[in-house]
């Protein structure tokens, strides 16, 4: 098994990713070899989402992806969504509005709904449910998912017409 | 759908009982700093890994490690001749062993378990390691398990339980005669957070401490110390964040095989089970067969009902026979029932072990007696809603097993409430699109080869259960809290602390409010959830809200008397008269209100105290006796949409009204109530490992099936509060109930669509799958 060093661009932040070998899947290198335990794991065949991060832009499973191809392209995990104790309003929503309960999949459904806003700032029912299908919630039924998100939806829409 | 909101200036203050505070985990969930057991990790720790039986039944004939201990990296390897204590663990009787030694029962069970230096290295040496099995001939059949004609498969033999209940007149008949066999898929509990562990040896390996994802920190200490051979204060047990249980965390996975790793080497060992693992190393949802027949008035007023009821318990006992009670003295339904007679069976066979899920029993008789409910209002030419209305219990009412339901039993409100609320505005097929062409994803079927919107049908059916509350059958069912109270210049803090599992259903969002609530302070923080409290019992059978919510509110209590009699002292009022208001003690004599906060500036007080139900008692050999503690009850409406050609189905709508008694955190029933459904919709259509010839099929997430945001539908919620006096806090527990009826609920608004095309198809078994509703 040959081991080399490589680069990925995480979160703005080049890091080297030491003892990774070939092939590994870019889910365990960053909560194992970077130590960003913030992706969560739960089927690791890219039906569950609990994994997602942004690759150049893209929703994408990092079980899916090997590390290696991410070489030269920025990474955003759910750590470099917004600091530690300054959620952004897709996360400070989700507590106020009953979003969050054994919270498994939430970083991965937080990476979505952050990318499914930025798209379209105004989602319908059928467009939000669509967007998210790729995350499975296993607690919450998504009722209160649903909730958040369009209050978010709502918010953002009364800053830009009050701005 | 809103909330209640009851933060009025005149309803609690915001925080207290009755509001919905926000997680006190919730920032660090959704900003990915909450600690899962799967993200534990020490310095110098090891990796475990566990090999497993490919076989469904086989003798051991040998184990040949050498290979094995070649591979780099690899540091211990134990097999059954490496538990020092117990050879055995179980729930409820311990009769599976640690490691397989002579026989494998089931595709699955664990044989050895290694530690290496990477998971890599120990996957490999896993493949290294070699068993020799002589195959035996597999017990595959319920039936033949029950029939005595294949040799026992285990020592304790191959039925786990049978219990019969013959209840009044057991030769009643009347008029109207209906029956069916009805049959039950085994459903995966699917918690997103896989099975993780770490255990770190004490120095000298006299003790352990294990930081695992579970549902009852205690019960994993008892069995975890008796493999090892420890006193139980030797192993300590540290909650770590349980990503979702749903009843799959109540019994020992990889716990006593990850302790026993890390003492043989005086080194942190972690353990953490993949999906595929997964899906072999928890129980789950019982697959059963269930035979009923319900006799009735022509009015449809039911006169007795008959039923066989088979559960397949699988390789080993875990909760089997308390599953099986569950089921069998709630056959009835919600309904009132004078006579019966059934005959249940709970039997060992090489299939995966079963135990608790979410609904426990009830789901599967469930299915059953609302199936029944629908040809009974059939045959008697009246509505399902009506049919029911008619039979619904009500307090005092007896079950089949003699006992009075005692709680406050609100299913006519429940019924009619549901009724109540609007049907869904879309029309069959749903909304079109602003081009005019239909919404792809509003058809059954989806974005995939979706149903012509003509040929789409309608239905609507119902469903409505009945869920006993905590343990039974004599279980010593009790939980422990403690409250501190220590005051501060800036104002005094409660610490509470519990050994009650949170897995998500958010007791640390509840205990904090009924401190607020009892002792008017505002700022509660809570301690480690660990074994360095008493038991809470687990986090299962919808128990904590009553149970550990009650062992805190009789702690906050304790401490709430220390207060008085402290501000009596220095008021000169007497204590015994005093109360709180909000955030005040008052003393009603001379109306004086003096601030908790200013009061308790400079006190410290610390009490323990232990919540415990009534006593329950066993059932004699004809089912009778008052085994069960307390129950809940809930009506589902749902509303489906059909392709009958394709054998698709979208669900549109569920419509529901839960007997809650007091909805202490409405946002958290929501939750409850919304996540309970999607599960009752998974085992109503998708969810089901397949087995074959003792192999599971399908022990992933691309071929096990779970509902998405676009399976879900909208959730039209009703709570009914009216408080139980029998409970602490007036408030039953809310998370089973909604995975109970759903089920057939959608199940009967299939029928009943396929009935408006022409097509009658029984539908008896769950999940309903395409073919069964149009081949």
């Amino acid at each position: 098994m040959s081991n080399e060093i490589f680069t990925l661009h995480v979160n703005g932040e080049a890091q080297q990713v030491r003892d990774s070998w070939l092939g590994e899947n870019l889910m365990d290198v960053l909560r194992d070899r970077l130590g960003l335990m913030g992706s969560k794991g739960a089927c690791e065949q890219g039906e569950c989402g609990s994994c997602s991060v942004l690759v150049d832009g893209h929703l994408v499973c990092s079980c899916l992806v090997m590390a290696a191809s991410a070489v030269g392209q920025q990474v955003v995990t759910i750590e470099g969504v917004a600091p530690v104790g300054s959620p952004s309003d897709v996360q400070q929503a989700f507590v106020d509005f009953g979003a969050v309960q054994c919270g498994f999949c939430t970083p991965g459904l937080i990476m979505a709904v952050h990318g499914l806003l930025e798209r379209t700032p105004d989602p319908g029912d059928t467009e939000i449910r669509e967007e998210l299908a790729g995350n499975i919630c296993r607690c919450t039924g998504y009722g209160r998912i649903i909730d958040a998100v369009q209050q978010v939806a709502v918010a953002r829409r009364t800053d830009r017409s009050g701005a | 759908m809103s909330i209640i909101d009851r933060t009025t200036s005149t309803g609690p203050r915001y925080g207290a009982l009755g509001t919905s505070p926000t997680r006190p985990d919730g920032i660090a969930k959704v900003q990915g700093t909450f600690e899962f057991s799967s993200d534990i990790s020490a310095d110098g720790c090891l990796f475990g890994a566990t090999l497993r039986s490919p076989h469904p039944h086989a003798r051991i004939v040998s184990i040949d490690l050498s290979a094995a201990w070649k591979i780099n990296g690899v540091q211990a390897i134990v097999t059954a001749e490496d538990v020092p204590g117990k050879l055995t663990y179980g729930l409820i009787s311990q009769d599976q062993p640690v490691f397989a030694s002579d026989v494998v029962r089931y595709v699955g069970e664990p044989v050895a378990a290694l530690a290496a230096d990477d998971p890599e290295d120990a996957r490999r040496a896993l493949d290294a390691i070699e068993v020799t099995y002589e195959l035996l001939p597999p017990l595959l059949d319920p039936e033949l398990a029950i029939s005595g004609e294949f040799d026992p498969i285990h020592p304790d033999g191959n039925v786990i339980r049978h219990q019969r209940i013959v209840h009044g007149d057991p030769d009643a008949t009347a008029a109207i005669v209906v029956e069916g066999t009805y049959e039950i898929g085994m459903q995966d509990q699917a918690f997103l957070g896989l099975e993780a562990a770490l255990a770190i040896p004490d120095p000298g390996g006299k003790g352990i401490e294990m930081h695992v994802a579970t549902q009852w920190l205690h019960e994993d200490r008892q069995q975890i110390a008796a493999c090892l051979g420890f006193e139980e204060d030797n192993v300590r047990l540290v909650l770590g964040g349980v990503g979702g249980a749903f009843g799959a965390r109540e019994d020992i996975s990889l716990q006593v095989h990850c302790s026993l790793l890390a003492l043989r080497l005086g080194r942190p060992v972690r353990m953490a089970y993949s999906r595929a693992e997964s899906f072999l190393g928890h129980v789950h949802r019982h697959p059963a067969q269930i035979w009923m027949r319900h006799h009735a008035n022509a009015d449809g007023s039911i006169v007795k009902i008959e039923s066989r009821m088979v559960f397949d318990g699988g390789a080993y006992a875990s909760t089997s026979s308390a599953v099986l009670i569950n089921a069998i003295t709630l056959a009835q339904g919600p309904y009132r029932c004078a006579n019966a007679v059934v005959d249940g069976w709970a039997v060992r066979t090489n299939h995966l072990p079963c135990g608790a899920m979410r609904g426990f029993g009830a789901v599967q008789a469930c299915f059953a007696y609302e199936s029944q409910m629908d040809k009974l209002a059939a045959a008697c030419g009246v509505g399902p809603f009506d049919i029911r209305l008619l039979n619904a219990m009500t307090t005092g009412d007896l079950l089949i097993t003699g006992q009075p339901v005692l709680n406050v039993a609100p299913v006519e409100e429940c019924l009619r409430e549901t009724n109540a609320l609007p049907l869904p505005d879309e029309p069959v097929g749903g909304h079109a699109l602003l081009d005019g062409s239909m919404d792809a994803m509003k058809l059954p079927g989806g974005a995939g080869r979706t149903a012509d919107v003509g040929d789409i049908v309608r239905g609507i059916g119902w469903g409505v259960s009945i869920k006993n509350l905590m343990y039974s059958e004599s279980f010593d069912d009790y939980a422990t809290a403690r409250c501190r109270i220590e005051g501060g210049p800036d104002g005094p803090t409660v610490f509470l602390k519990f050994a009650t599992a949170e897995v998500g259903q958010g007791f640390v969002t509840l205990a904090p409010q009924i401190a607020r609530s009892v002792l008017g302070i505002d700022r509660v923080e809570l301690d480690q959830i660990d074994t360095q409290v008493g038991s809470a019992g687990s986090t299962s059978a919808s128990r904590q809200t009553w149970m550990s919510g009650g062992a805190v509110n009789a702690a906050c209590e304790l401490v709430r008397s220390l207060i008085f009699e402290h501000v009596a002292a220095v008021h000169g009022c007497p204590a015994v008269d005093l109360f709180i208001d909000h955030t005040d003690v008052v003393d009603p004599t001379t109306g004086r209100r003096f601030d908790v906060a200013e009061a308790c500036a400079d006190v410290s007080f610390d009490e323990t105290a232990v919540y415990r139900h009534p006593d329950t008692s066993e059932i004699d050999e004809n089912g009778q006796g008052n085994c069960h503690t307390a129950f809940a009850f809930v009506a589902h409406r749902a509303v489906v949409d059909v392709d009958p050609e394709l054998g698709l189905v979208k669900v549109v709508q569920i419509a529901t009204a839960q007997d809650v008694g007091v909805a202490l955190n409405p946002l958290s029933v929501m939750g409850q109530i919304e996540g309970g459904i999607a599960q009752g919709l998974g085992m109503a259509l998708m969810e089901e490992i397949i087995q074959v010839d003792g192999v599971i099929r399908n022990g992933n997430f691309t071929d096990y099936l779970l509902p998405t945001f676009l399976d879900m539908p909208p959730v039209v919620a009703k709570l009914i509060e009216q408080p139980d006096p029998l409970a602490p806090l007036g408030a039953k527990g809310v998370g089973e109930p909604p995975c109970i009826s759903s089920t057939p609920a959608i199940v009967a608004a299939i029928r009943d669509a396929l009935a408006q095309a022409g097509i009658n198809a029984p539908l008896n078994r769950v999940p309903v799958r395409p073919g069964d509703i149009c081949l």
